[in-house]
């Protein structure tokens, strides 16, 4: 492309990238929904009303943006040190757990100590089940990806093994029901509502831990180890930066988030209980893996993930309303969330190449600035920070780990 | 779906709901699974034909439980009259929704209780009672004596049904085997169809379970020639040749009652369970099948035993 | 305890090991072609899923189980074309674009599914065919050669994908990209073609293996697969990037999931402890990584987009 565009012309057409991409995945579904007998200008008008259109639409979406802004912060931290956690999933999941567990066996203790022990519960589970996969990497030279798939099917059975037996609700034995969910949890437990009946304090949480995430990520020596082995491991550890150990630390850092979020899903949910369908995502709502959708819409920047976590949390919430506006079969919902990932991952290119002002900008340098002041390096280089490295080659120990 | 004659029997009052009367599923899993959401479906389709419902409206796929919790409101607030949350996980949402909506009649399955609310129907199916019928005519079409059962996760509805049918072929013949296995999913079709071979190893020349993943497990019974009892709805459609008959779930005729009593005013407070009793349970035979009658006798009178017991 | 190793339960767990691996193998095996080549496709399961529903719906139609692996190998082609495009040409994310092919995938069988099938009907499945002579072998014969055409050419590949990769030109490119892409460039070879051809490889092999699991299933379900695709993707890191690697993986996955399934059949395992087996296979592959001492690396230029010049 050789058009002349002014700088704020540039930015402009970045940032409404995503949103173009968006659209043109809503298009394909319209069409979608025209095979399928119903009206996309009405179905799509019942998604927006659903997502954005009152103010209890509008709690649903940010109530459903909340675990895609924890996950998704995670994800950053992963990412900015060139990690891959397809893990999220099965934190979410331990973190629930443990929370469940700290809820049913410690004294009734008042709200004010009780939430925060809970959620550093959730936090625990989650950075164990991160942990895990780190240390097998840094210490055992196992893939990373192998390690999260594995353990995200041994936290389903877990799940469901604790649900079923130790954890479960005992009146559902007295019932002869046996519905693998615990008891109603204490009450000094329930995330604390801000605001009518169901607007808790886990968004609010979500963005403290974005914004702490970016401090940590671009304010701290160890956010910098982090991007610096992120973006090149053989410079870190030339560096003196211990790279496995950082690594493993990216992934438990990623894991506590993601297990918080799995915690703030007991305690903020409507049930306030665990329960399980057998399945990770009948707990997470997929969370694991829109989280992730979730970071890279917010260009891999965790302030940014806050927008693109509610944009995202809106559009999962108008789907279902989209769903039973005009009676199509959820499936569809699953394939439009689907196609709008494909869409907005695949015309990321051209946002970063819009933003970037010659193409490789060295994070290493970068001293901070807000994305706003400093395109050209937090967002711009967004493409060259995750996954990215100018060292491929080379003998080095840390190359011969299977990545 | 086979016809039902029962149906018509039913199907009286022009005052039972009515064009206006709107009602709404949230259900876990597909409206054509050929299992639990399908039966529900089903009965409410069927009533909406008979003009006892005016507008059916089906959340279906629904396993997230938190997204079922945010249909439930928004079909309460929608105006909707009877808001069916088909599936046992969603109870606990249930029990904190259904307070802020005294004026819509909520109904949970399978499931049995109320929460003491009064606006809180419970509903669950005997399961065991079919799967007992089934399991004694099992082990009478049994030669070797063996009979194996694939089921998802010990819970609930699967449980009750594989206990029943344990219970059935071991007491028309205390002799058999029965072997039982838990593939730990719902959803994990290929491992049920490896059940199934395990069970069928072990020396099964009978089988059944519970579930849509059992597909897989019938298609091995099929390639095996090995026998076959469904449950939760009529499985003969997918092996013709070896499907005995199955346990089908009719819900229509505790659906038409709970709609009824909204009409004169009780919005819950009743536990429901559909039976052979009040032929909510309905014993469907695969009319290709040639079952010896001294067999169908010993199912029938099973059959009898409990309508007798009420 | 003496149970367990009876002959008669050591083949039966084998022969099912065996039909477990062929999808797992046949999905990983694509997967390797393109992580070999630099490339990282998550949508693995997404593309297994569509594959699968294409070639249910292929035989379905013409009762013709092979024009079903066909369907499943173009539907795999398209999309692994598709992800080609994402991942070279659009240089997209490799770690999130696939996630997004996988949901996609997911949805878009199931609607095709509810929206041509509706309620499951089966389907033809794969001839056995037992191979002359060596299937008379006692147990080793039951094991191995007792299978459908499609498990002997699943396992054939294995050789013939060593070979590609080893010793052919396409299969020296293949590396070249996978770890020197800027040498290679320079040499002449094109990177984008070769990860193109890599992609549509894997895209195919992903397609015919969700076509083999539906039609050797002989029916269709919503997630059909239940996360073997990623199962398939960890396969490739524990065989480390070679065939034969996989395919041990591959096998050793199925074995575990046989035996844990075997032994619920048998009641070794008690039923409360049941989910605790089923970690079994992920606990004890992850287990056999750590073991087995490694000296592979991964291809250096994988999940890195390249662009000449930098």
């Amino acid at each position: 492309m050789s058009i002349n565009l002014s700088h704020q012309q540039r930015r402009i057409l970045a940032y409404s990238i995503p949103v173009l991409a968006v659209f043109a995945a809503l298009i394909f579904g319209a069409v979608m929904l025209l095979l399928l007998g119903a009206n996309p200008i009405e179905g799509y008008s019942e998604m927006f009303v659903g997502a954005f259109g009152s103010g209890d639409a509008l709690i649903a979406t940010i109530l459903k943006a909340t675990p895609l802004l924890f996950v998704g912060t995670g994800i950053v931290i992963a990412f900015r040190a060139n990690v891959i956690n397809i893990g999220a999933e099965g934190q979410m999941v331990l973190g629930g757990l443990f929370a469940t567990i700290a809820a049913l066996y410690l004294p009734e203790m008042p709200p004010i100590i009780m939430v925060p022990l809970v959620l550093m519960a959730g936090i625990l589970g989650g950075a164990l089940w991160g942990w895990i996969p780190g240390a097998l990497k840094a210490y055992y030279r196992v893939n990373e990806i192998l390690s999260t798939i594995m353990l995200n099917i041994v936290a389903v059975q877990l799940m469901s093994y604790l649900l079923r037996g130790p954890l479960i609700d005992p009146a559902e034995i007295e019932r002869g029901t046996r519905i693998p969910q615990t008891e109603r949890l204490m009450e000094s437990a329930d995330l604390p509502i801000i605001f009518g009946d169901r607007f808790h304090i886990g968004p609010v949480l979500a963005i403290l831990g974005a914004i702490a995430t970016y401090y940590l990520l671009w304010r701290t020596p160890l956010g910098y180890r982090l991007r610096a082995v992120g973006l090149s491991e053989h410079a870190a550890r030339y560096a003196g930066i211990p790279v496995r150990r950082t690594i493993a630390l990216a992934l438990t850092l990623s894991g506590a988030f993601a297990g918080l979020a799995g915690a703030v899903l007991v305690f903020g949910s409507e049930s306030h209980r665990m329960v399980t369908d057998g399945s990770t995502m009948g707990f997470t709502g997929s969370a694991g893996f829109n989280g992730i959708v979730a970071a890279l819409l917010g260009g891999l920047h965790p302030i940014w993930t806050i927008p693109a976590s509610f944009l995202f949390g809106g559009l999962i919430v108008g789907g279902q309303a989209l769903q039973r506006a005009v009676q199509v079969p959820s499936a569809l919902i699953v394939a439009l969330n689907g196609l709008v990932v494909v869409f907005v991952v695949a015309a990321d290119r051209y946002r970063v190449k819009l933003l970037s002002v010659d193409g490789r900008d060295q994070e290493i340098a970068d001293d901070g600035k807000t994305p706003l002041d400093d395109e050209d390096s937090a967002l711009g280089s967004v493409y060259d920070a995750a996954p990215r490295g100018t060292d491929s080659y080379g003998q080095d120990e840390f190359n011969e780990d299977p990545r | 779906m086979a016809a039902l004659a029962l149906v018509g029997a039913a199907c009286s009052s022009d005052d039972v709901g009515g064009e206006d009367f709107k009602v709404a599923i949230i259900a876990p899993s597909a409206s054509n699974d050929l299992a639990f959401t399908q039966s529900m479906v089903d009965a409410a389709n069927m009533l909406q034909e008979d003009g006892v419902i005016g507008e059916v409206s089906v959340t279906d796929g629904t396993f997230v439980v938190e997204d079922a919790a945010v249909a439930i409101r928004d079909y309460a607030s929608d105006g909707f009259d009877l808001v069916i949350a088909h599936g046992s996980q969603y109870g606990g949402s249930l029990q904190e929704i259904a307070p802020d909506f005294p004026e819509v009649s909520f109904a949970w399955g399978t499931a049995a209780d109320t929460f003491g609310l009064p606006n809180v129907f419970s509903y669950e199916a005997a399961s065991d009672q079919g799967g007992t019928v089934m399991g004694k005519m099992a082990a009478a079409l049994s030669q070797s004596g063996n009979v194996g059962i694939v089921g998802p996760i010990e819970v609930g509805d699967a449980k009750l049904y594989v206990d029943g049918f344990e219970a059935g072929v071991l007491s028309q013949n205390g002799n058999a085997t029965v072997n039982i296995n838990y593939i730990d999913s719902f959803s994990d079709v290929a491992l049920a169809s490896e059940a199934a071979q395990s069970l069928i190893g072990a020396g099964a020349d009978v089988l059944s379970g519970t579930a849509q993943m059992t597909v897989g497990a019938v298609g091995v019974a099929k390639t095996e020639g090995v026998l076959w009892f469904g449950t939760q709805s009529n499985q003969t459609v997918l092996a013709p040749e070896i499907v005995v008959a199955s346990q089908v779930y009719h819900w229509e005729h505790m659906l038409e009652d709970m709609i009824k009593k909204v009409g004169d005013g009780t919005l819950g407070g009743e536990l429901y369970e559909i039976t052979f009793a009040n032929d909510g349970l309905v014993i469907e035979y695969n009319e290709d099948f040639d079952l010896p009658d001294d067999v169908k006798q010993i199912g029938d009178d099973a059959i009898n035993t409990f309508k007798d017991e009420g | 305890m003496s149970e367990i190793f009876t002959t008669a339960v050591l083949v039966a767990v084998g022969a099912s090991a065996i039909r477990l691996a062929v999808p797992l193998l046949l999905a990983a095996l694509g997967e390797t072609f393109g992580q070999r080549s630099g490339v990282l496709n998550l949508g693995v399961d997404g593309i297994m899923l569509l594959g699968a529903f294409a070639g249910y719906y292929a035989v379905l139609k013409t009762d013709n189980v092979w024009l079903g692996l066909l369907a499943g190998a173009i539907v795999g082609l398209i999309l692994g074309l598709a992800s080609a495009v994402i991942a070279v040409t659009l240089k997209a994310e490799q770690g999130i674009s696939g996630i997004g092919v996988f949901l996609f995938g997911l949805g878009m069988s199931d609607l095709l599914f509810q929206k041509l099938v509706g309620t499951p009907i089966p389907i033809d499945t794969f001839p056995q065919v037992d191979i002359p002579l060596l299937s008379d072998i006692p147990y080793v014969g039951e094991i191995f050669f007792q299978h459908s055409l499609v498990i002997y050419l699943a396992f054939l590949s294995i050789p013939v994908a060593t070979f590609v990769i080893n010793r052919t030109t396409f299969g020296m490119k293949i590396r070249a990209v996978g770890e020197y892409p800027d040498a290679a460039d320079t040499l002449g070879v094109s990177v984008a073609g070769v990860r193109y051809a890599t992609e549509i490889i894997g895209g195919t092999l992903a397609g015919i293996a969700g076509a083999v699991l539906a039609i050797t299933l002989g029916i269709f379900q919503q997630n059909l697969t239940n996360g073997a695709g990623f199962i398939a993707i960890a396969l490739v890191y524990f065989g480390a990037w070679r065939p034969t690697g996989i395919m041990l993986g591959a096998l050793l996955f199925g074995f575990v999931n046989a035996l844990v399934l075997e032994l619920k059949t048998l009641e070794i395992i008690p039923r409360d402890l049941s989910n605790l087996a089923a970690m079994a296979p992920a606990i004890i592959t992850i287990l056999a990584l750590v073991f087995v001492a490694r000296r592979f690396r991964a291809p250096s230029a994988l999940t890195k987009p390249f662009t000449r010049g930098t």
